[in-house]
């Protein structure tokens, strides 16, 4: 995997940005070092995209560089894969998590096993952004978390930003990568801001680095993207019951991290894999079982999961519900309290 | 190079090819005449015309009520999205010829196969407008059952909903019923995949589908000579076979006519016809959306001054087919509706979480159940606290 090397220059004071705004800086700043980086997709042009993360990068690189496309994700996923071959880093949006499902004969029949098939002589540098997730308040087929799928797909990076800093990362390790990344993006941490400076970007660390938010000694909260605030706030509430909460925040979760993983759940003995999508046939289940597998000598408790019911991503107004809160979290660290045959 | 051999000549005899003489190919015709197929260069108009001396009075006037009630309830549904009553509402002011048509031209056995911009498709077939508006709401995905109304679920994937409205009057067909289908779909939709392989679905199976498409000039952002480089959307039907039409979507009788004619002959097994009614947006895409970053002022107005109301309202006062009583009487059944859309909209919906759960199989699994019982659990919790 190349790296995009990023200098940390002078850092000036820090304004608060927003998650899209990094990752719309991200995307200008690789389109200005490498003219090979195209843009596309529906209303990223004059709109900017429905979230704005490509605002203003039309005028800056013209129509044919960001590309308003016609409504057809197959289509654009399929016209990626030959721009890809002919030299070109196209970085696409999926402008809903619900709506790249009509791209996934492209991507699973094509993107993610072009490398393979060509036994390596057409590898399919591009990045596939989708803004995914729940906590907005948006209607049916807005809301879906479909990383179980992207994950279950042999020759896709997954990643997926929690913070201003990693946004910013991981999106110029994605379109450096010389291999196709599903880009999945917070949508309910888009206007989350963090003191953060264009003028001095964060290192950029290779895909596939979990990184730990917050040490502890008592148990290890696994997640990522949208979860990682509500498992913050779990270890800042659990200690006043006297637990002490190591956090992991995955950032990819292909390749998966399971030096970091394991190394935690060494330290603590204890786990729970939290994330808003399903649990049946999610990612949690893998993660736990790999955690098991490494780390079954040093667990007190088995590795618990909390995750978003196994049902259709619910109306808005009872989403609510649905997504894994606060109370969720910390209702499973009091389970690990495990006594064997409980 | 013989003719008409079907034996397969080994590599070799390409050596010949310096000897090779282009002959003609088999003679071939296409299989229909694309002349009949192929829409006319102008949009249909009836309004203004002399052909609006034909016009019935009584359809007429009912086209203008619900036409009057239809701009009332889109003014409505976004007041109500400033009062936080309704989540999203992707309006059709200006658009309220082409719904309307479409609702009124079906027979009650008919079905309708809506998209998310639709709702008042929906609501002038006979659907309340409380339950239509669910799912901008948010407290349901679907808030009616679509067998009760024949209109399926207000489809947001767009175009997702062609097929199946294809599959239906299929269906129908083969159990002798004449029933028809009529789908709507944007200018944007007509790019997706589904789209066309509806439509070729629709006219190899000759199935009594009308796919109406509303084409408004944009797809959120994205203006429709960035969607496609035909000549019009209505040329696309020729190629796969159907008619296409092309017809003035702000023209009430014009759309009522179109579709009427389209409905009839996919009735009596003429097959599919592709309609691509010519309108424009009014509002932005949805009231989330900012229409300045994208268009001109100057255009909309344009549009405005060929509003689908005052069309119709002018041509039937002056030929004496509404007096000034009727639009008032229009006037006020659209408050009233409007007045008690707003009162139902204000109360809060009551929700049952569980209802969760209730749905998403014929019979619970085990993980549900539990997990139902986890939530039970909660809500009892939070109800003691
Ligand atoms: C498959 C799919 N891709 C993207 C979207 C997001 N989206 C919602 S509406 C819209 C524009 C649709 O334009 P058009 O078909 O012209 O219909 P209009 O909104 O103008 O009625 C887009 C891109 C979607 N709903 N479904």
């Amino acid at each position: 995997m190349t790296t995009a090397a990023t200098t940390v220059v002078d850092a000036k004071p820090a304004k608060p940005a927003t998650m899209a705004q990094a990752l719309g800086r991200a995307l200008r700043d690789a389109m200005a070092e490498d003219p090979t980086v195209h843009v596309m997709g529906e209303d990223v042009g004059a709109l900017g995209g429905v979230f704005r993360v490509t605002d203003g990068l039309v005028k800056e690189f013209g129509e044919d560089r960001v590309t308003d496309t016609p409504l057809a994700e197959a289509g654009i996923l399929g016209t990626a894969v030959g721009m890809a071959m002919y030299g070109l880093r196209p970085v696409v949006e999926m402008q809903f998590d619900a709506f790249a499902y009509p791209a996934f004969e492209q991507l699973i029949s094509h993107v993610a096993r072009m490398r393979n098939r060509t036994r390596g002589a057409m590898p399919m540098p591009m990045v596939i952004r989708v803004p995914y997730g729940g906590g907005i308040g948006g209607v049916e087929h807005h809301s879906d978390s479909s990383e179980a799928y992207y994950m279950a797909t042999p020759g896709l990076h997954v990643v997926t930003p929690a913070t201003v800093e990693d946004a910013y990362g991981l999106m110029r390790a994605a379109i450096a990568s010389d291999d196709p990344v599903v880009f999945l993006e917070p949508k309910r941490l888009y206007w989350s801001k963090a003191a953060w400076s264009p003028e001095a970007p964060t290192a950029v660390e290779p895909i596939g680095r979990a990184v730990v938010r917050r040490s502890g000694r008592s148990a290890t909260l696994i997640t990522y993207g949208p979860s990682l605030p509500v498992c913050m706030e779990a270890a800042e509430a659990a200690e006043a019951e006297g637990w002490d909460l190591e956090v992991v925040d995955l950032r990819s979760l292909v390749p998966f991290d399971d030096e970091t993983v394991a190394a935690s759940v060494r330290r603590t003995g204890r786990a729970v894999v939290v994330h808003e999508s399903t649990g049946f046939g999610g990612p949690g289940g893998e993660i736990a079982a790999r955690v098991t597998e490494r780390c079954f000598h040093h667990l007190e408790a088995p590795v618990l999961r909390v995750a978003g019911f196994d049902i259709p991503y619910p109306p808005p107004m009872l989403e609510r519900h649905h997504l894994p809160g606060v109370d969720r979290v910390l209702d499973a660290v009091a389970r690990l309290q495990w006594e064997a045959g409980s | 190079m013989k003719k008409s051999t079907m034996t397969v000549r080994p590599v070799q005899d390409l050596s010949g090819a310096a000897a090779y003489r282009p002959t003609p190919p088999p003679a071939w015709k296409p299989r229909t005449d694309p002349a009949p197929l192929l829409p006319d260069s102008e949009p249909h108009r009836v309004l203004g015309t002399d052909a609006a001396a034909r016009l019935d009075a009584g359809l007429m006037r009912r086209l203008y009520a619900e036409l009057v009630r239809g701009r009332r309830y889109n003014a409505q549904a976004t007041a109500l999205t400033k009062q936080g009553r309704l989540a999203v509402y992707p309006s059709s002011t200006g658009q309220e010829a082409c719904e309307v048509a479409a609702a009124l031209v079906l027979e009650e056995r008919d079905w309708l196969f809506p998209s998310y911009r639709d709702t008042l498709a929906a609501v002038v077939r006979g659907l309340d407008p409380v339950q239509a508006l669910t799912l901008l709401r948010g407290d349901w995905h679907t808030g009616y059952d679509p067998r009760e109304h024949r209109i399926a679920p207000l489809c947001t994937p767009l175009a997702t909903q062609l097929p199946h409205a294809v599959g239906l009057a299929h269906a129908a067909r083969l159990k002798g019923d004449d029933v028809v289908a009529l789908a709507m779909v944007g200018d944007g939709g007509t790019s997706e995949g589904d789209f066309h392989e509806a439509l070729n679905f629709a006219a190899v199976w000759k199935a009594p589908v009308v796919f109406l498409v509303q084409n408004n000039g944009f797809a959120i952002s994205v203006p429709l000579a960035k969607q496609t480089a035909a000549p019009s959307l209505a040329h696309k039907a020729v190629g796969y076979g159907m008619p296409g039409r092309l017809v003035d979507g702000n023209d009430a009788a014009a759309v009522h006519e179109v579709l009427a004619e389209a409905v009839e002959r996919a009735r009596r097994g003429g097959g599919p016809t592709l309609v691509e009614a010519v309108t424009y947006r009014i509002e932005a895409h949805t009231n989330a959306d900012d229409a300045t970053r994208y268009r001109g002022d100057a255009e909309v107005e344009a549009w405005r001054a060929h509003d689908p109301v005052q069309l119709l309202e002018r041509e039937l006062l002056e030929r004496g087919m509404l007096d000034e009583d009727g639009v008032r009487e229009a006037r006020e059944a659209a408050e009233t509706m409007a007045a008690r859309l707003r009162d139902r909209m204000n109360a809060d919906p009551v929700l049952d979480p569980m209802d969760l759960f209730a749905h998403v199989y014929a019979e619970k699994t085990a993980q549900l159940r539990e997990q139902e019982a986890l939530l039970r659990a909660e809500l009892d919790a939070e109800d003691e606290r």
